[in-house]
This record gives structure tokens, C-alpha cells and sequence, in this order.
């Protein structure tokens, strides 16, 4: 049993976080949202630190890091409440493209994808789609309006459609929680199959909800830190409110919700890895599960002890409750 | 990062595993599985068993007598004799005052008390709260004064578990009123025998004689008994709360409960259809599982950080451990709809059981749940435990 990092790991993480701290402020994220919705520079970066090739196989120009190597770059980018396309590209799309595609499909994508040159996305058709010709649509397709490509499941099967393919109308917007998401419309798309079809990009999607697990701790944690800071400085009745007994047994229950969705964290990167599907899925659906719930748990205690300061846009905490309290949600549409 | 158990460790689990199967007595299983009443000679026999395997203490270090398990180890075994429906091994002896006396006490108590506790041959019981020092533990009274080669004690203790057994008694008292009340305490081993104790048996909710009064009229308690030095009993105190670190979280006996919960609710029937088909009682339940598995993996991150010294990770898994033992009985008592209402404490014993109404498991249900109402309350209230928490690692 081993719960720490590996060298490179940490290394990894720890030129995340900095970059985060240093380049990633609130009041840079609060630009990127209310703009383009994600930053071409800090995409840039995650391509030069390695985190873009993390996922992506060692014969692709990656790294071929798996769930486990996933979790503290998830939990970092939690922490830093970055908003960037990484989960929609580099773990599903990618990962969907490398688990199901073809050789050539692969060496399409995916060394783009580790280079920076490419964003993917996944989406599930809800239609009747004949042949390679797809009709129908999807909605609230993560990152799905700024992709080059989309992997779309199509009942059994999967295929590859370019995003300026003709007969796919997007229609992207922004989510409560910061980040972009799209409804796809399909009137004949021709896709390109992926052999792999609905099979491969369910394990994917098993192994992008771990991720969001660890990206939830990640918030989670960062949320409670901000709250703890919050209750050491705010002052009434003459004296910090944390010394009162009532907020510090409800910063308490924060703390523990944080552990014990840590280390769901670690059982769903685990069970990702599991080749077995149906105990995969169970590991996962268990994690997702809990985390759903202590993340809306911690989310609203936040916003409580801020008391008035949690409700307005201008804190950063209101910003990772918005976050957390979403989680649940994206991860029920992953499942 | 890396949740498997090595060959190593997988092979000690199969090892306990099968000397449960062969060992551990049936009778006394099946009251553990059923929810009986367990009797003194109960455990005992249990702890001989082990005592004579040397895994009673086999969590010990070597050089008391040990065997010098991991926590892992440890971990593996209170699970795996937990899931056999092996009793609970009474921890005050093994698990409190043992590593107080490692630590702290003088070689010949080492030598004496250690090799007694190994052996099985000592009961031993906690004298810490009294009628007017619960969560306020330090404010406690019981009075030590010494006169030559001995102390004489004179005062109450209370919730004393299972004293009625006891052969030994560890006690806080009071040897100064001088200076903080913390400073004043001593840590004194208290012969059950001596002239002056009385032990008074108090009923819970479950009308079981678990707790007692145990009174001390001028007792006279050789000063060889003391452990470390005077005024010192509250520093040994606090090293005994933290020491129980991943034990007090009680995986391994939730995990054989929720099994329980989960055969009841297939056998018990709701408007046609097994009770655990029924969506709600099936989401209670399994926030409970989630709860319960996410407790196991924290355990296993406490484990896998040893050699930091204990500290206040045992809070956390006390809160969630005792959370999540009432949970389950709470579970179980619905999961028996209207037959958690007979009761009578003679339906607790293995033969008295076929004489309760309704499903034979159902009898003990609503007992125990009112039982298990103190775990949130003793060693240390949940309360305090999130005070330490808040304190400890928040800083508040």
C-alpha cells in the first residue's frame, strides 16, 4: 500500500500549482470566462510542462500516464479552478481516440493533442443515426463548441466528426460553473467510425470521472483553505468568528468531507484501471457517488460561513462552491 | 500510488483467516454474529486462544513480548477476526494501559503487568470520568494522598466499562490542588481487590449491566503503583487517547454489520417485495456503504503515513467510525419493521433467542441500537473530538 507520489508526479503537480499561482489568478480566470472562455496561452503552457502528452500513449509523443498519474494534475487544476479544455481533451478525447481509434486516427490526433495543436471533446448522440451518416443531438457537450474534432457515440458505435463538418450545428454557451459546454445538432454528419465503438469510450469516460473526482478533491480542498482563512480573519463580537464553537465543528465536517472524498479519489483512479468492467464501473460509480455529495455538502457550508461575502460574485470562494456544487452533475452526465 | 496489500501481507490475512475457522468457537461466534449477550467467560476464552497463538499482543513491539506487527498488519487482523464474528478484544489491558506502561512505566511494572496483560491473566478496566468530569476531564477529584510507601485513594469513578470483570483498574487522580488542574493528576494502577473499592453496576437503555460506579473509601495503593512521575498522569493520559489510532475506527466490524443489514433487508419483506428492492431503504443503506468505504481507504492512508507520531487522524476516524456504527444499527433495527419492538433481556442469550417473537434475528435489533447510542458519547464525545480537530488541525 502507497498513497505517495512518485517523484515526477510530484514534480509534475508542483509546476502546475506555480503556474496556477502565477499566472492563473481569480481575476485572470474571471477574464478568460467572461472572453473566449478558455486561454490560449495557458493552454500553451499545459502543452510545455508535459501535462497535455500525460495521457496521451509513449508511441504518440506521451507519457502513457494512467488514472493514477492523472490524479494529482486533476487535483492541481482543481485547486487553481482552471477552466481550460484538459479533461474534454486530453483524458476523454484523446483517451477515447487511443482506446478505440485507428493507427491512423491516432497518429492524427494525438500527438496533436500532447503538442497543444489540437482540442477534442466527446458527446453522445441522442438520434438515429444509419450507416456513418449521423442524425441528431447531443446536449451540453463538455468543451464541445471549440473542438477541432469530437469523438460522438452513436448507440453501439463511435465515430470522429471535425468540428466545421458540414450538417453539425454547435450551439455554444457558457456553464454556471465557468466552463464551456455546447448542444450539438446533427442533420447527416458523416462520421468517421472508431472501431473501438461505445465500449472503449466507456472506459474512458470511467476514467474521466475518476479524474473529476480528483479535480473535486482539489477544489475541495483549496474551498476549505479559503474558508479557514476566512474565519481566522473575519472579526464580530470582537474576536475572529472561528473562535466560535458552532463554525469551527462545521469547518471540522468540511475537513473530514475532504478526506474521506480523498480517498474516494484514490479508489475511483484505481478501479479506472481495473480491466474488468463491471468492477471498473462499480469503483467509479461509488466515488462519483460520494463525491457528488460531500462536494455539494462542502460547497454550501462554504458559502454559509462567508455569510454574506459567499454570495456575491466577488469572492473566490463563491467561485469553487459554484464548482463543487456542479460536480455532481457533470459527473452523472459522464456516467 | 498503489491500494493492494503485498504477498506478504495477503498471506498473513489467509493465515488469520483460516485460524478463525478453526479456532474461534462456534457458540461464541454465533452470539457475536446474532447480536447475543457475550459473557465474561466469553471473552476470555477468545483471548486465550490468541494469547496462546501470541497474536493477542502480536501488535506489540518485540521486546515486551510482541510480535511487532504493522499497523498493517494489525489492520488485517481486526478485520479478518472481526468478519469471522470474533468478539471485540477488551482493549483497556492490550491497547490502553499496555503501551502507557511501555512508555512511561517502571521496569518492574513492565515486567509484572506487561507479561499478565500478555498472558490473558489480568481484566483490566478505566477509571477516568467521574459523576462531575465528563468532557471537563481534567476538573476530575478522585484524591491521592500519599503516606510513606503508599497512596490512599478516596473518591468515584464512572461509566466504568465492564468493572464488574476487572481485576485491574487504571485511574487519573488527583495528587495536587495546586497550580493548573492538568498538572495535578497522577497516573495510579489500582488493585480491584483492595479493601475500600466497590463497584456499583449502572443499566443502560438496553437494560444490560455494561458501566458502573466504582467508589474508592480510603484505599491504600502501593506507590510502586504509580506510573511515571506525580502530577504527570494528564501528558500519559493524552499519549493513551491518541496511540488507538486506526483501530477505534472499527472497519472491520462495520463491514460484517452492513453484510448483516444486507442479509436482513433480503429476507424481510415490504408491500410485496424484499425490503432491499425498496429504493428508499436501498439509498440509506448505501450512503452508509460509501461512507463506510471511504473510511477504509482513510484508514489505509493513516496506516501508510506510520511513523509519524499519532495524532489527531484518530479523531477523524472516531467521528466517522462511530457515525457510521450507528448508521448501521439504526438500519438494521427498520430493516425489522414492528419486531424491533418485542423485547425482553432474556431473548439476548443463544438459548433464550428462539423464544422471541417475530424473525429470529429480529429480537436484539432495537437493544442494540439503543446501546450504540454511546459510542458518539464515550472516549471522548464526538464534540470534543471535532474541539481537537478544529484546534489541532485547523488552527481555529
Amino acid at each position: 500500500m502507497n498513497f505517495s507520489l512518485t517523484e515526477e508526479q510530484q514534480l509534475l503537480a508542483d509546476s502546475l500549482a506555480r503556474f496556477v499561482e502565477r499566472d492563473y489568478t481569480f481575476e485572470r480566470r474571471k477574464a478568460i470566462i467572461h472572453g473566449e472562455g478558455t486561454s490560449a496561452e495557458a493552454w500553451a503552457t499545459l502543452a510545455e510542462l508535459g501535462l497535455l502528452a500525460l495521457p496521451i500513449p509513449a508511441e504518440h509523443g506521451g507519457f502513457g500516464g494512467g488514472a493514477g498519474d492523472l490524479l494529482p494534475v486533476m487535483q492541481a487544476l482543481g485547486r487553481g479552478l482552471v477552466v481550460e479544455p484538459y479533461l474534454a481533451t486530453a483524458v476523454l478525447g484523446a483517451g477515447a481516440i487511443a482506446a478505440g481509434g485507428t493507427d491512423a486516427q491516432r497518429a492524427q490526433w494525438l500527438p496533436a493533442v500532447a503538442e497543444g495543436r489540437a482540442k477534442l471533446a466527446v458527446a453522445r448522440l441522442d438520434g438515429d443515426s444509419r450507416g456513418t451518416a449521423l442524425h441528431g443531438r447531443a446536449g451540453v457537450v463538455l468543451h464541445g463548441g471549440e473542438a477541432d474534432a469530437l469523438v460522438v457515440v452513436a448507440g453501439e458505435a463511435a465515430f470522429l466528426v471535425r468540428g466545421d463538418a458540414a450538417g453539425l450545428e454547435r450551439r455554444p454557451y457558457r456553464t454556471i460553473d465557468g466552463l464551456r459546454a455546447a448542444d450539438l445538432a446533427c442533420a447527416g454528419v458523416t462520421g468517421e467510425p472508431l472501431p473501438g465503438g461505445r465500449a472503449a469510450v466507456e472506459r474512458v469516460l470511467d476514467r474521466g470521472r475518476a479524474a473529476l473526482c480528483a479535480e473535486a478533491v482539489g477544489a475541495m480542498e483549496q474551498l476549505n483553505a479559503l474558508t479557514l482563512d476566512y474565519l481566522k480573519t473575519r472579526q464580530q463580537f470582537g474576536q475572529p468568528i472561528g473562535r466560535f464553537q458552532v463554525l469551527q465543528h462545521r469547518a471540522v465536517d468540511m475537513f473530514i468531507d475532504a478526506e474521506q472524498s480523498k480517498s474516494m479519489a484514490y479508489v475511483a483512479a484505481t478501479a479506472a484501471e481495473e480491466g474488468d468492467a463491471a468492477r471498473r464501473r462499480a469503483g467509479v460509480d461509488a466515488a462519483a457517488e460520494y463525491l457528488a455529495r460531500a462536494a455539494r455538502r462542502v460547497a454550501k457550508a462554504a458559502i454559509q460561513l462567508h455569510g454574506g461575502m459567499g454570495v456575491t460574485d466577488e469572492m473566490p470562494a463563491s467561485h469553487y462552491a459554484k464548482r463543487l456544487t456542479m460536480i455532481g452533475t457533470w459527473l452523472e452526465a459522464l456516467q | 500510488m498503489d491500494l493492494h496489500y503485498t504477498p506478504e501481507e495477503r498471506a498473513f490475512r489467509a493465515e488469520v483467516r483460516a485460524f478463525c475457522a478453526s479456532r474461534l468457537p462456534q457458540d461464541i461466534a454465533r452470539k457475536v454474529r446474532d447480536h447475543r449477550r457475550l459473557d465474561k467467560s466469553d471473552y476470555v476464552r477468545w483471548q486465550d486462544l490468541l494469547a496462546e497463538r501470541g497474536w493477542l499482543t502480536g501488535h506489540w513491539p518485540r521486546e515486551f513480548g510482541g510480535l511487532g506487527w504493522s499497523p498493517v498488519d494489525n489492520h488485517i487482523f481486526d478485520e479478518e477476526t472481526a468478519a469471522a464474528g470474533a468478539p471485540r478484544l477488551i482493549p483497556f489491558g492490550l491497547n490502553m494501559v499496555a503501551p502507557v506502561i511501555m512508555a512511561f512505566g517502571s521496569k518492574w511494572q513492565q515486567d509484572h503487568y506487561l507479561s499478565r496483560i500478555r498472558e490473558n491473566r489480568d481484566w483490566w478496566c478505566q477509571g477516568y470520568s467521574e459523576p462531575g468530569s465528563g468532557s471537563d476531564l481534567a476538573s476530575l477529584k478522585t484524591r491521592a494522598v500519599r503516606e510513606g510507601d503508599h497512596y490512599v485513594v478516596s473518591g468515584q469513578k464512572t461509566w466504568t466499562t465492564l468493572a464488574q470483570h476487572a481485576d485491574m483498574i487504571f485511574c487519573l487522580v488527583r495528587t495536587s490542588t495546586e497550580g493548573r488542574k492538568q498538572e495535578g493528576i497522577s497516573f495510579l494502577l489500582i488493585d480491584m481487590r483492595s479493601p475500600g473499592v466497590t463497584v456499583r453496576p449502572i443499566l443502560m437503555l438496553d437494560e444490560e449491566h455494561e458501566v458502573n460506579e466504582v467508589f474508592f473509601d480510603n484505599v491504600k495503593v502501593p506507590s510502586e503503583n504509580l506510573v511515571g512521575e506525580e502530577g504527570r498522569g494528564w501528558t500519559y493520559a493524552k499519549f493513551l487517547l491518541g496511540h488507538e489510532r486506526t483501530g477505534i475506527a472499527g472497519v472491520g466490524a462495520s463491514k460484517r454489520e452492513l453484510a448483516a443489514v444486507k442479509d436482513i433487508a433480503r429476507s424481510e419483506r415490504r408491500g410485496g417485495r424484499p425490503l432491499a428492492d425498496d429504493p428508499l431503504f436501498a439509498a440509506r443503506l448505501r450512503e452508509v456503504e460509501l461512507e463506510l468505504m471511504a473510511l477504509e481507504t482513510t484508514v489505509m492512508r493513516v496506516l501508510a503515513s506510520r511513523g509519524k507520531a499519532p495524532g489527531p487522524e484518530a479523531s477523524i476516524l472516531k467521528i466517522k467510525g462511530t457515525e457510521i456504527q450507528q448508521a448501521l444499527t439504526e438500519l438494521a433495527m427498520d430493516a425489522v419493521g414492528e419486531y424491533a419492538l418485542p423485547f425482553d433481556p432474556e431473548w439476548g442469550t443463544l438459548e433464550g433467542a428462539a423464544r422471541a417473537p417475530g424473525p429470529s434475528y429480529a429480537a436484539p435489533l432495537a437493544a442494540r441500537y439503543f446501546n450504540y447510542r454511546k459510542v458518539t458519547i464515550y472516549g471522548g464525545s464526538n464534540e470534543i473530538q471535532r474541539n481537537i480537530v478544529a484546534q489541532m488541525v485547523l488552527g481555529l
